[in-house]
């Protein structure tokens, strides 16, 4: 092992490199860019693609043909850049392609600004694009889980046959962290894709790669097996990081670069004598609602904290279902919440006896 | 002993045409699968249909088929070229998916020199979702987004797709042939089988557009379809070769 520091966007590529990524797709966008010209380089080192595509909408559909030709692939962009790909990505669920599609997210609505926020948790969460899906949605908080985790999404594409979103910001994208990284790369074992429409190569029958469905009753059926597939995933694969939970009286909770600064708030709070703990999701889909749940047995309120006017709170009211009240503060439009603000608003709900 | 003249191509299953009567369609697939046949490239052929007309032209081609949203054909073929260079890739595409809602990606597929093979199917008229107005339908044309014919200064003026790509540097093919008699189905036939061999040779991009009918939105019979696509279309759509490189000429 060695430590090297990198940056957040690079980590994503270099995770990609390996867990097997040899083909990437993008359009340059503000604040993910160090990650494809990371790759620009990386990629022909390992006899990989890197292509620059016209359109985010083009990204999205080549990586539909990589998948489709049974290849591990992946397209990064941010917010806007995002929906633009949103009909792909709903062509790649009906079709049941794996891939990896990375969001570094920024300020908006609109064109907004290309500083950090957390503005696309709904899109990421609640489908984005058309029809009835999900996708998985991982939410690395560090530089080195980025790393880590770009192999788990590439593995959980593969196995469940489905996109996997990593959503990170333009905190985690930009910041520099040391990182451990093994000296000797293994390549993972990628399993067989016997679907996959490569050319005949001897077989009789020919793969199609298809999300037409024009019969209702089969279109129902692909739903229906879309969903079996989910519950599978939601039972199997739900991660999370609990901390300083056990006792505690508040329970604060967000994700990525929100989830460490209200982490830094519950060690501040402890020291101030107030009950605090965390819940951070790392699986944004699906969604640890049995935490909360458990929480809500001995903790008096939830603060959710988030870089966007309030989404994931509504999953954490959802998941505690009434049982404790629900508190959130928030930051959007590309600011970024203060560890003193959430402190100061942390100790005026336990002054309130909620 | 009888002996067989004429058959089905292996390149084509034997799914029964879901095309109108007097559409041309039907032809064309026929002359991509005689090429695919003939270049002995049906083992390791993968096509992209459109959305469209042709949307479930994966039930008919009997190679590894991919469904494209509507107009990203070229880019779904880049990704799978890019994955796939020793494969034979082609998109086949109608006038709305490629020349409408796609322009951007086969413009850029053309720019990048994607090594892949287009057929454009051009009938100057959206056809599946109910005869609309296509960026190729012809001045003066009734649609049904068209009542009153279609009007320069409403709409502008048809796109001469063939004449445009033909600009670009990296679409070293580029022909336009029609399919309303033999003698010039027999000529595209060579203009597609071209297009075929240039990929092959690993030349770029190529690109075939093909007139077609729609006697169904024209308000036509078949017979007069043929009729009108010959005295209307050709003049506005000069049939030949826009560009073709020294290595096949």
């Amino acid at each position: 092992m060695s430590k090297v520091l990198m940056k957040g966007n690079e980590a994503i590529g270099e995770g990609a490199i390996r867990a097997g990524c040899r083909h990437f797709f993008g359009y340059p966008i503000t604040p993910q860019s160090e990650l494809p010209h990371y790759l620009a380089k990386r990629m022909p080192e390992v006899g990989g693609v890197f292509l620059q595509a016209e359109s985010e909408t083009s990204s999205i559909n080549m990586v539909y043909g990589a998948a489709g030709a049974g290849f591990r692939t992946m397209t990064s962009s941010s917010s806007p850049g995002l929906s633009l790909m949103q009909e792909g990505i709903s062509y790649l669920v009906g079709a049941e392609l794996p891939c990896v599609v990375v969001n570094v997210m920024r300020g908006g609505p609109g064109l907004g600004n290309i500083a950090p926020a957390q503005g696309d948790y709904f899109q990421a969460v609640k489908g984005g694009g058309h029809g009835d899906y999900k996708l998985v949605v991982l939410a690395p908080a560090s530089v080195q889980e980025i790393i880590d985790m770009m192999q788990v999404a590439f593995d959980l594409a593969d196995q469940y046959r489905t996109p996997v979103m990593l959503v990170g910001d333009g905190i985690l994208g930009q910041m520099m962290e040391p990182v451990e990284l093994a000296d000797e790369v293994t390549l993972p074992e990628v399993p067989a894709k016997p679907w996959a429409a490569s050319g005949l190569k001897g077989r009789k029958k020919p793969n199609i790669v298809n999300s037409l469905y024009i019969v209702p009753e089969d279109c129902e059926e692909l739903n229906q097996r879309l969903f079996a597939k989910y519950d599978v995933i939601a039972a199997q694969e739900t991660r999370w990081e609990e901390y300083r939970l056990e006792d505690a009286e508040i329970v604060l909770t967000g994700f990525g670069t929100a989830a460490r600064i209200a982490k830094s708030v519950v060690d501040k709070a402890r020291s101030e004598g107030i009950k605090a703990g965390l819940i951070r999701p790392i699986t944004l889909w699906p969604f640890p609602s049995e935490v909360y749940a458990k929480a809500a047995a001995h903790a008096n309120k939830f603060l959710c904290v988030e870089m966007s006017m309030g989404q994931m709170v509504e999953d954490v009211r959802l998941a505690v279902n009434g049982k404790k009240p629900v508190h959130f503060y928030g930051r959007s439009g590309g600011m970024v919440p203060l560890a003193k603000d959430v402190l100061a608003e942390v100790k005026k709900l336990m002054a309130g006896g909620e | 002993m009888a002996k067989v003249i004429f058959k089905r191509p292996d390149s084509l299953t034997d799914k029964q045409f879901h095309y109108c009567p007097g559409c041309t369609h039907g032809i064309i697939h026929r002359l991509v699968a005689e090429v695919i046949d003939e270049m002995g490239l049906q083992d390791d052929t993968v096509g992209v249909c459109p959305v469209g007309c042709s949307v479930f032209a994966y039930d008919y081609f009997n190679v590894d088929m991919f469904q494209a949203s509507h107009g990203r054909a070229p880019a779904v073929a880049t990704g799978i070229k890019r994955c796939l260079p020793e494969r034979t890739v082609f998109t086949y595409q109608g006038d709305g998916d490629l020349a409408s809602i796609g322009t951007a990606e086969i413009v850029h597929a053309a720019a990048r020199s994607e090594k892949i093979t287009t057929i454009f199917v051009n009938n100057a008229v959206y056809g599946m979702t109910g005869g609309q107005m296509a960026p190729t339908t012809l001045p003066g044309q009734k649609t049904t987004t068209s009542p009153r014919g279609r009007e320069k200064e409403l709409n502008g003026l048809p796109v001469r797709v063939s004449e445009m790509l033909a600009t670009l540097d990296g679409a070293v093919y580029v022909a336009r042939v029609s399919v309303h008699d033999p003698k010039h189905i027999v000529q595209a036939k060579k203009a597609i089988r071209k297009a075929f061999e240039i990929q092959k040779a690993g030349l770029g991009f190529a690109l075939v557009e093909v007139l077609s009918t729609c006697p169904t939105n024209w308000g036509l019979s078949p017979k007069e379809s043929i009729k009108w696509l010959a005295e209307n279309m050709i003049p506005y759509y000069p049939l030949g070769v826009f560009k073709e490189p020294a290595e096949v000429k």
